[in-house]
């Protein structure tokens, strides 16, 4: 088994693809986060992000795989699941290897680790364009915090963009310290060490427009009285919104 | 604004319009042109009440004033509660204000009748056209038609409405005329002609004009209330399955009676709101709606009623175990989607899977399929159960393995069986 590195990046990724083919490496090992893997490996594959080397992977997948085959890749991915990497290299090397698509094969393991994979990326992506809450700033800026159990920011950016096309708005990932910022014409990232914290009303207080209070309080209020409570389900509510979410919704916090 | 007085209307109008139970906001695909305001897709639910149900709409009265008498209906005229009015300002404010802060998809709004129908609906459309041309909002807009809007009005809705509806109220037009004396069938009936005239005639103007307007591109649904009168699933599923294809209804809801009223017509105070037979129904509709079933095979005559303690559909495969066992692997998909424990996901999973490779018990169990429920009605390979079970059994089996939440309810339904 040979350990073969790479920096962590969507590109990086399809660039040791490449080289496991190009080095002939027959039983790799691929990682992205070297301090995980400790020093058990006598040799190391150092792979150095190539563009032209990814593309040439990407391209030749494109031909083997629909977009929604693809986007299985990039989706899983964004898990950052551990050695998630060497389950989309078997798939890869399933598909490259394969006259017709695979991608729907439910049968094969690789396929369905992806599929299931995929779907919770998905499944979290969905619920960061429902459970994101903007607040308004003096300065007219729609800022929302969020902390989202995969990478789905590059994600859910397309969704709030076409959506909010005429406000400007920032997203920040605080668990991986990265946002979206939309300034009415595009979105750019950015990564500012943005350290406040949305549940400190002290440090907010000086920030926020004179309405936002007012359609908090309105918000918690309709929540509040949406709720049927002849038919009290805590076990639904829980599981449709989870705790973890809590934090950062307004009409639970 | 002043805030305790908009905070109190909201309470009061917005704890009124909850038991009109439609949250969609999907089936409509408004982009957002000209850096406008909004888009409407798939339908997010931004948030879950304590009692598990999605909000994705603002759903409010414009008021509860109202010049109706409807037993069931909290607004009842005779019904000694606050009464409260928004301005079309107001919900104008609120809905775009929520909007902008990702609290919501859009707008839901109704209102109890105060002058005549037509007037009320007149403030409902001024709020959606505000909203769609002032505003230049792309959100989801649901228009409650108001019973008896002329046919002028109901036609202004559509044009700025994603989804108009009426609700029947009643699964018969006796228990309308015992609980709702000032409403007629009619009055409901009518506009749903005019809606699905209009959303026909507008489908085909669309193909001959790329640019003719939307009209209620999300169609049209309708809500009944169950529970509260004596009618059998037969009548109320019959009556659903009549919207789906006389009317081309998108969804018929169903709302379990949540006892609001000391009236001797009705279940009294304290009953248990009657969800699981709600939660039946709605899986005999996705019956009729997702899974190939004519309405007939899950009611008839001799069995007018849901089981309380099985769905219908393993209700169904037990009555008719001749069917069974289907072999996975060749079997069609529409049999496949008959199959206990097998949704419509998992049914196209195995059909995209089986071109691959024979399908056993072990794929199945580790594309998420429910093996417990699904191994007597399904063969893959020479996988089967060799034991000749009867229906009781199977039953009794599968009953057995999970504890359902409702089970202290299934005898304390309104009719049993």
């Amino acid at each position: 088994m040979q350990l073969v590195l790479y920096d962590g990046s969507w590109l990086g990724f399809f660039s040791a693809i490449f080289e496991i083919y190009e080095y002939k490496i027959a039983d790799p090992l691929i990682s992205g986060r070297e301090a995980e893997i400790g020093s058990i490996f006598s040799s190391s594959h150092k792979v150095h992000t190539d563009e032209t080397k990814s593309n040439r992977v990407i391209n030749k997948l494109r031909q083997k795989l629909s977009p929604v085959g693809f986007s299985l890749l990039y989706k899983t991915f964004l898990s950052e699941e551990k050695e998630i990497e060497n389950v989309m290299f078997r798939f890869i090397r399933y598909a490259l290897s394969s006259k017709n698509s695979i991608e729907n094969n439910y049968a094969d393991p690789d396929v369905l680790i992806l599929q299931q994979v995929s779907r919770k990326v998905h499944r979290e992506k969905h619920r960061m364009e429902a459970f994101v809450r903007f607040q308004l700033t003096k300065d007219q800026l729609y800022y929302a915090v969020i902390q989202p159990d995969y990478n789905v920011l590059p994600l859910i950016m397309k969704h709030f963009k076409d959506r909010y096309a005429d406000q400007r708005w920032l997203i920040y990932d605080v668990v991986r310290k990265y946002g979206f910022y939309y300034d009415l014409h595009k979105v750019s990232e950015v990564s500012i060490d943005f350290n406040f914290d949305s549940n400190d009303e002290s440090s907010l207080a000086g920030i926020y427009n004179e309405e936002e209070n007012l359609y908090q309080v309105l918000w918690k209020q309709y929540f509040k009285s949406v709720n049927i409570a002849a038919r009290k389900n805590t076990r639904l509510h829980i599981q449709h919104m989870p705790k973890r979410y809590w934090k950062y919704l307004i009409e639970k916090k | 604004m002043n805030t305790d007085r908009i905070t109190e209307k909201l309470s009061i109008l917005a704890d009124a319009a909850k038991y009109d139970v439609s949250c969609s906001s999907s089936g409509s695909k408004r982009k957002n042109v000209n850096k406008g305001l909004g888009t409407t897709g798939n339908g997010i639910c931004h948030a879950y009440t304590e009692d598990g149900r999605c909000v994705s709409l603002l759903k409010i009265l414009l008021t509860n004033v109202c010049i109706f008498d409807c037993a069931y209906c909290v607004s009842r005229k005779s019904n000694d509660i606050k009464r409260a009015a928004f301005t079309v300002q107001e919900v104008v404010d609120l809905t775009i204000n929520f909007y902008r802060r990702n609290y919501i998809e859009g707008l839901f709004i109704s209102s109890g009748i105060f002058t005549n129908a037509d007037y009320t609906m007149e403030r409902l459309v001024l709020i959606a056209k505000k909203l769609r041309i002032e505003h230049k909002f792309n959100g989801y807009i649901h228009i409650k038609t108001i019973p008896g809007a002329s046919e002028e009005i109901i036609k202004e809705a559509g044009l700025y409405a994603d989804r108009l509806s009426i609700n029947v109220e009643m699964p018969t037009e006796k228990s309308l005329a015992l609980l709702a004396p000032d409403k007629k069938r009619i009055d409901m009936i009518e506009p749903m002609k005019i809606v699905k005239q209009a959303i026909i005639e507008n489908q085909e103007a669309k193909k001959l004009f790329k640019n003719a307007p939307l009209f209620a591109p999300a169609g049209q649904s309708t809500q009944m209330v169950i529970g509260a009168t004596p009618e059998t699933d037969l009548e109320i599923l019959y009556l659903a399955n009549g919207f789906y294809k006389k009317m081309n209804m998108r969804r018929v809801y169903y709302s379990g009676y949540v006892p609001v009223s000391n009236d001797n017509r009705l279940p009294a105070i304290g009953t248990p709101v009657p969800m699981v037979r709600e939660n039946r129904l709605y899986q005999a509709d996705w019956l009729l709606r997702f899974y190939g079933f004519e309405v007939h095979e899950i009611v008839d005559k001799s069995n007018p009623h849901l089981d309380m303690d099985i769905d219908p559909k393993l209700g169904w495969a037990l009555k008719n175990l001749h069917v069974f066992p289907i072999d996975v692997n060749i079997a069609d998909y529409k049999l496949i989607l008959r199959v206990p424990g097998i949704g419509v996901q998992n049914a196209k999973k195995i059909v995209a899977a089986r071109k691959y490779t024979a399908v056993g018990f072990s794929h199945l169990k580790k594309m998420g399929i429910s093996i417990n429920r699904a191994r007597y009605f399904i063969k893959a390979g020479n996988e089967y159960e060799t034991k000749d079970w009867q229906p009781s059994e199977i039953k009794h089996s599968i009953l057995s393995e999970g504890a359902s939440k409702y089970k202290p309810n299934f005898s304390s339904q309104i009719p049993l069986f």
